[in-house]
C-alpha cells in the first residue's frame, strides 16, 4: 500500500502536525504510531523521521532502544485489529477475542509457532469501513467474525 | 542567548597550580599544563559525551571519580589524576571494553595502530579481569571503501559525532541497547545503501578500533588520521 493512500498516514500526520513538527517530540510521535500501527515498520519510522527533518539513524536508535517500541511483529504474519472507537462499536472486540482464541494468544503475542502475531492498534483512520483488520499491511474493510477468521487463514496458508 | 562571562579560574592539579577559562574542562585544563590523562572516546575538536570514562580523576570533596572530559573546571578545585583507586578503575574499564566484544588484535587490521591496544599498554593491563563474553555480530561490508565490524567496536560514538558534527551527514547512531548496541547506518540498512553517508571517511579515521577501516589495505598500511579531524576544526576557525 502505497503510503499517500494509506489513511493511517494521514492519522499519524495529524499528530505529528498537532505537536508541531516538533524534533522533541519524536518518542511521543513513535508512541501515536504504534497506537496506529500496531508496531513501527520502516516505512513509518523513514515517514516520521523526514516530517520531523531529523536523521533516519537517529529515528532507529530512539526507536530500538525502548523496548516498549516494536520494529515488527515477532511472526512471519501478523494481523492488527482496530480497537478505536468506530471498529469497537461494530464489534472489533468480539473480533479481537475470536482470533485471540482461535489461535491460543493474547493480543501482542505470536503463535508458537511464529506464523502469526495478533496486535491491536486505535484507530488507523479508515473509519467509514468499520470495523477494520490489517493483515500483512493490507486493510481488510467491513470485517465480521467469519471473514476474519478466513483473511488471516488466507494469509498464513 | 545570554553568553555566561568566561571568567579565570584557578585550582589544583596534581598539587601543582593551574589556571583555565571557566568554560574549559578539566582535561583541556590538564593538556595545556602537559599534565597527561588517559582518554578514549575524547577526541578534540568533537563534542563530549564522557561515554568511556578512561579519564576518571579524583576530585577532593567528592566520593565518587569524574570524567576530566565532560567535568568543567571550578575555583579552588583539588584534582589528582592519578592514584591506586583510579588506576585500578581504569584497568577494570579497559577490561570491560575487551570482554564485551572480541579483540583479537593478531587477525585485526588495527594491529599495531589501535588506540585500545596502545591503553592495554600504556596502563597497563596485563591480563583480562573479566571473562569473555565472545559476541557475534555481522560484518558489513557492502560499501566499496569501508567496512564495519561491530565486532571491535567499543561504542565511543566518535564516528557518530564526526558524522554529525563536522560532516552534517549522521549517517550514523547507535541502535539498540546495553549489550547489544551497535553502530548502525541510516535505519540499520546496509552501509552501501545509505542515503545519507557521503562516503567521506571521517568515520574511518577517528575509530580508535579496527571497528572502521578501509577495505583492501593490509595492516601495515592502516594509517588511522586521528588528527585531520582536529586540524580540519581548527582551520575552520570553530
Ligand atoms: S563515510 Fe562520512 S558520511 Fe559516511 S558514515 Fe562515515 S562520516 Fe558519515
Ligand atoms: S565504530 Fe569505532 S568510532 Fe564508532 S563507536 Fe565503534 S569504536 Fe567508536
Ligand atoms: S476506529 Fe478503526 S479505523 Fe477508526
Ligand atoms: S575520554 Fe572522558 S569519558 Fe571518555
Amino acid at each position: 500500500m502505497s503510503i499517500s493512500t494509506d489513511d493511517r498516514y494521514n492519522t499519524l500526520e495529524k499528530s505529528i502536525k498537532k505537536l508541531g513538527y516538533d524534533k522533541s517530540s519524536l518518542i511521543e510521535i513513535l508512541h501515536s504510531a504504534q497506537e496506529t500501527f500496531g508496531y513501527l515498520g520502516i516505512d513509518t519510522l523513514k515517514f516520521i523521521a523526514s516530517r520531523l527533518k531529523l536523521p533516519y539513524s537517529k529515528v532507529y536508535g530512539v526507536a530500538t532502544f525502548y523496548n516498549y517500541f516494536r520494529l515488527k511483529p515477532k511472526g512471519k504474519h501478523n494481523v492488527v485489529v482496530c480497537l478505536g472507537t468506530a471498529c469497537y462499536i461494530k464489534g472489533s472486540n468480539k473480533i479481537l477475542e475470536n482470533i485471540e482464541r482461535r489461535y491460543g494468544i493474547k493480543a501482542g503475542e505470536t503463535t508458537s509457532d511464529e506464523a502469526l502475531s495478533v496486535l491491536t492498534a486505535r484507530c488507523f483512520g479508515s473509519c467509514s469501513l468499520a470495523p477494520v483488520i490489517v493483515c500483512d499491511d493490507v486493510i481488510k474493510p467491513k470485517i465480521t467474525l467469519e471473514s476474519s477468521t478466513r483473511e488471516i487463514e488466507e494469509m498464513i496458508k | 542567548m545570554i553568553r555566561e562571562k568566561v571568567r579565570v579560574k584557578s585550582f589544583k592539579i596534581n598539587d601543582i597550580c593551574v589556571t583555565g577559562q571557566s568554560n574549559q574542562s578539566i582535561l583541556e585544563v590538564a593538556r595545556d599544563n602537559n599534565i597527561e590523562i588517559p582518554t578514549m572516546c575524547y577526541l578534540e575538536g568533537l563534542s563530549c559525551v564522557g561515554s568511556c570514562r578512561m579519564c576518571i580523576v579524583e576530585i577532593q570533596g567528592s566520593h565518587e571519580p569524574t570524567p576530566a572530559c565532560t567535568a568543567k573546571i571550578k575555583e579552588g578545585m583539588e584534582v589528582t589524576t592519578s592514584s591506586p583507586q583510579i588506576e585500578a578503575a581504569r584497568k577494570m574499564i579497559l577490561s570491560m571494553m575487551f570482554s564485551e566484544r572480541s579483540h583479537t588484535c593478531s587477525t585485526c587490521v588495527a594491529n599495531g595502530d589501535c588506540e585500545l591496544q596502545n591503553k592495554s599498554v600504556e596502563l597497563p593491563l596485563e591480563h583480562s579481569q573479566v571473562p569473555y563474553l565472545n559476541q557475534r555480530f555481522e560484518i558489513d561490508a557492502s560499501h566499496k571503501n569501508f567496512v564495519n565490524d561491530p565486532n571491535r567496536c567499543i561504542l565511543c560514538t566518535r564516528c557518530i559525532r564526526v558524522c554529525d558534527e563536522i560532516e552534517g551527514a549522521h549517517a550514523l547512531d547507535l541502535a539498540g541497547r546495553g549489550l547489544n548496541m551497535r553502530i548502525i547506518h541510516d535505519m540499520d540498512e546496509p552501509w552501501a545503501d545509505s542515503q545519507s553517508c557521503t562516503s567521506c571517511g571521517k568515520c574511518v579515521y577517528v575509530c580508535p578500533t579496527g571497528a572502521l577501516y578501509e577495505k583492501d589495505i593490509s595492516e601495515e598500511e592502516v594509517i588511522k588520521k586521528r588528527e585531520i579531524i582536529t586540524e580540519l576544526i581548527k582551520n575552520r576557525g570553530k
